[in-house]
């Protein structure tokens, strides 16, 4: 799932400062597994915001709502009848959601409350790893499991590289090598033979490199 | 045992202090709580394994928000004591008490009864 992380609570009081009705918009999806933008989230911060403009003496309405997802228009049209009342939104969504809510009510201020960081795994509680970066071209199925655009520092499709020292990354010592991880896993899976065949270069149209992405099925389509 | 604590501290009841959430910290200093003790068991002996643990973080979560907001995370603290402690419970109201007063009324109690009731040259 996406990941993020709550932006400072300064930061988000130096956005609405100036504001008179102010509402707090979370997302029940990503954000909310990884306790960035989700119901609690959203009651902490908009507490935290009225404690703030309480003592200050400013009289700031903050009220709350949490959408299913932000990422969907049918969600984000559940605010039309309340969105208006307000002056500027605080999305706790990651950045699909606080983009397409702007999208969805153009002519309203919206920040962002998190920041978005990966798409990755919960190693622990409020641990969180990447694991993918949306390549578009998933090549898994030759690494044994272990993604080396995701998880190698460089994205090397044929690695490892000079950087590796027992089983750890040059860019840090806290990072394990991708390709060390894939080798130990091909190694366990019996298919090192994977290494004797050099992997031609990547297309990168399919990621960033080919601009701004869009899917559409139309099979899906109605 | 006929212990004495100030009379003016509300009680409220969990089962564990594991339950006691940073929205219910918050909501309390937004009701206009002036301070607010946690009183959980002691480090080691929660019923719950970590319930006392947990509220000790959130504790301190919501002493930096606290802080940030300019309410004064000292109106916050936790503190562990056993059920069998009541003399530990009485010095513990009484030194939250203490605390509070020193620091004074909470702003958000002050701005409140400010909004409602204006001074004069104020209301003037």
């Amino acid at each position: 799932m996406i990941k993020a992380v709550p932006k400072p609570l300064e930061e988000i009081i130096d956005l609405v400062k100036d504001f008179n009705k102010v509402l707090i918009v979370g997302c029940d999806g990503c954000v909310t597994v990884c306790e960035a933008g989700g119901l609690k989230e959203v009651k902490v911060l908009g507490s935290a915001l009225r404690l703030y403009f309480t003592q200050a003496d400013k009289r700031v309405d903050i009220d709350e709502a949490t959408l299913t997802r932000q990422c969907d228009k049918e969600y984000l049209d559940e605010l039309k009848d309340r969105i208006d009342g307000y002056e500027a939104v605080v999305s706790l969504a990651c950045g699909c959601g606080v983009q397409f809510l702007a999208e969805r009510y153009h002519d309203k201020i919206v920040y962002p409350g998190v920041d978005t960081c990966f798409m990755g795994v919960d190693l622990d509680r409020g641990v969180y790893a990447e694991r993918c970066q949306a390549c578009g071209k998933c090549i898994l199925a030759s690494t044994g499991g272990v993604c080396p655009i995701a998880r190698c520092s460089k994205r090397m499709l044929n690695g490892p590289c000079g950087g590796s020292e027992k089983g750890k990354c040059e860019v840090n010592a806290d990072i394990d090598c991708g390709w060390h991880l894939i080798y130990e896993r091909l190694k366990t899976l019996g298919q090192l033979d994977r290494f004797e065949q050099p992997v031609d270069p990547k297309d990168w149209a399919s990621s960033r490199d080919g601009g701004p992405r869009k899917i559409v099925r139309e099979d899906l389509q109605i | 045992m006929r212990l004495q604590y100030p009379t003016n501290i509300e009680i409220i009841k969990v089962p564990c202090t594991g339950k006691v959430d940073i929205v219910h910290l918050l909501l309390a200093f937004e009701q206009g709580a002036d301070g607010v003790m946690v009183a959980g068991c002691l480090e080691g002996d929660c019923h719950y394994q970590v319930g006392n643990l947990r509220a000790k973080k959130r504790v301190q979560r919501v002493k930096d928000i606290l802080d940030k907001v300019g309410v004064n995370g000292g109106r916050l603290e936790m503190y562990n004591l056993s059920a069998g402690q009541g003399t530990r419970f009485a010095e513990i109201a009484r030194d939250i008490y203490a605390k509070v007063l020193e620091l004074g009324p909470s702003p958000i109690r002050v701005a409140r009864e400010k909004a409602v009731r204006p001074t004069v040259e104020e209301a003037a």
